[in-house]
């Protein structure tokens, strides 16, 4: 099961320029710190995929870290089926923006990475076989990270995550640094992932459009400190079109005013 | 000028042939020195009695025996030194409360040149292959100690986030992060210190032993032979060159799959 309660997390940093700006405002402070995720408060069902979606800086790249287990919260927790999160663990595995792979590792060997205890050494090379085919770096097994594309190190990454069968996938950013035909082709392999496995998902991005395309759910971050703004489910058939869907499209633009961007130019 | 292309590798006759136009050189100019400087052969000799003697010296197997003498001690001095300071630098850049505690210290008594610890290891360890090797071990070890800490405080990060994501014990963490992180790193840094340690040992060889090519040159002095000085200078040179040479050879096997 991949149920998730984000329960009331707060956390607060020491950050001298934003502490100066703040002042002495008792809403941004914390003890002698600056409060960037105030009191959040979200509940993911099983098998979801969840955009959070928010200006850079307002914290939600911090709450990714804080669900894997990477960062500890001042205050609350998160619950993954009833148990709470004090570390990071293979239950709930983070792909990064950038070199998630251990480059001294071939594509074989990072996807195995999960699978060490497999005693069966068969069965173990079948399942990484599996997941490599997934992902369709069949031909790649042996090459190392550095030898790959962006897109392709993402999916090796992917399949990775997946081999361990997590109950949670937390993705940060997984388009970042792709060019734009990739971008789009990989955000569409992760939703047909998505939709074939119908694992958890948190996907952090700052792009309205991934956002709205691919989420069963979108929540929008913004303010300082971070609160939701937005937490709406997306109930739009796919493949989804903005424009074909024109509530999509309204959506769209309600959300660009409620960042403060005019969505026309 | 003519345009270079440093990206582009020579082919291996060049890369032999330079080299040699070099060495060829610095025989050359020896030579003419040697003939027109005013000084003795005695004072001063040239390339072609100290080739002479140089065979003299393999003949009756005196520079053998140096040589080996010679390597033992490095050998195991710098053994010692990278027993000792690889995983004690495996800590303290890992471990921020001992690099606080340690490091301080460790630059404190990295700059004292091993040569100044002569009177103490000599008092220290007596005579014999001992304090020789303690100062090879001393001129390695804190070159060692300072770069591994460089090397795997400067892990990206995320590596250790992976690892932990994967529930990987200490020691995996260790054997399957570190160390592979750490290692183009760490041969660079065993590259050079192997080079000071081979340094060292010449002048270790002065005080306290009766062998090895230091002793060797020491004795020659006293006996007036500037022929075998020369021999001995010779000889830790070629050594010199293919300790590095082999080094070198080590980080590129290392190194071939995944860094690039």
């Amino acid at each position: 099961m991949g149920h998730i309660v984000i329960d009331n997390i707060s956390k607060a940093y020491r950050n001298r320029r934003r502490q100066r700006r703040a002042g002495d405002d008792p809403e941004l402070r914390y003890g002698d710190q600056i409060l960037v995720l105030d009191h959040i408060q979200l509940e993911f069902q099983d098998g979801e995929m969840v955009c959070i979606l928010g200006p850079s800086g307002c914290g939600k790249s911090t709450l990714l870290k804080i669900i894997a287990g990477f960062d500890q919260p001042n205050d609350g927790r998160i619950v993954i089926d009833d148990r709470t999160v004090t570390r990071p663990g293979s239950d709930h595995i983070f792909v990064f923006q950038h070199n998630g792979l251990l480059p001294w590792m071939t594509v074989w060997e990072n996807v195995g990475l999960g699978l060490r205890r497999m005693t069966d050494a068969q069965a173990k090379a079948e399942r990484i076989a599996e997941y490599i085919e997934m992902v369709e770096l069949d031909n790649f097994e042996h090459h190392y990270p550095h030898q790959l594309s962006g897109g392709m190190q993402r999916r090796a990454e992917l399949a990775r995550a997946l081999a361990v069968n997590p109950e949670l996938l937390i993705m940060d950013e997984p388009f970042s640094g792709l060019d734009f035909l990739t971008h789009m082709k990989m955000r569409e392999e992760v939703v047909n992932m998505h939709e074939f496995i119908r694992k958890t998902t948190i996907v952090v991005t700052h792009d309205i459009d991934d956002a709205l395309i691919m989420g069963d759910r979108i929540v929008v971050m913004s303010g300082q400190p971070s609160g939701i703004k937005l937490d709406r489910r997306l109930d739009f058939a796919r493949p989804r079109d903005f424009q074909k869907e024109p509530a999509l499209n309204q959506l769209r633009n309600e959300i660009f005013l409620m960042l403060g961007v005019p969505y026309a130019v | 000028m003519p345009s270079d292309t440093p990206l582009m590798p020579r082919p291996w006759k060049t890369r032999l042939a330079l080299p040699c136009v070099a060495f060829g050189l610095l025989l050359l100019a020896w030579e003419l020195l040697a003939r027109f400087a005013g000084w003795s052969t005695d004072v001063f000799p040239g390339p072609l009695k100290v080739f002479a003697s140089m065979g003299e010296l393999i003949a009756n197997g005196t520079l053998l025996k140096h040589t080996v003498a010679s390597l033992f001690r490095v050998t195991l001095g710098f053994y010692l030194a990278v027993l000792g300071g690889i995983p004690l630098g495996i800590m303290l850049g890992r471990w921020q409360n001992a690099r606080l505690l340690i490091n301080p210290m460790i630059q404190f008594l990295r700059p004292i040149s091993p040569l100044a610890w002569i009177p103490l290891a000599m008092l220290w360890f007596g005579i014999g292959d001992k304090p020789a090797v303690f100062l090879i071990f001393l001129s390695s070890f804190f070159p060692i100690v300072v770069s591994t800490t460089a090397t795997v405080s400067a892990i990206n990060p995320i590596y250790f986030q992976v690892g932990a994501n994967f529930n990987f014990t200490r020691w995996e963490m260790i054997t399957r992060v570190i160390v592979p992180a750490m290692i183009p790193g760490t041969i660079t840094a065993l590259r050079i210190s192997v080079t000071i340690a081979w340094l060292v040992v010449v002048a270790a060889e002065m005080i306290a032993v009766q062998s090895g090519l230091g002793y060797l040159i020491l004795d020659s002095r006293n006996a007036l032979r500037m022929d075998y000085v020369m021999d001995g200078m010779i000889v830790i040179g070629l050594i010199g060159l293919l300790l590095d040479y082999f080094m070198r050879r080590l980080g590129r096997i290392e190194s071939a799959g995944w860094h690039n």
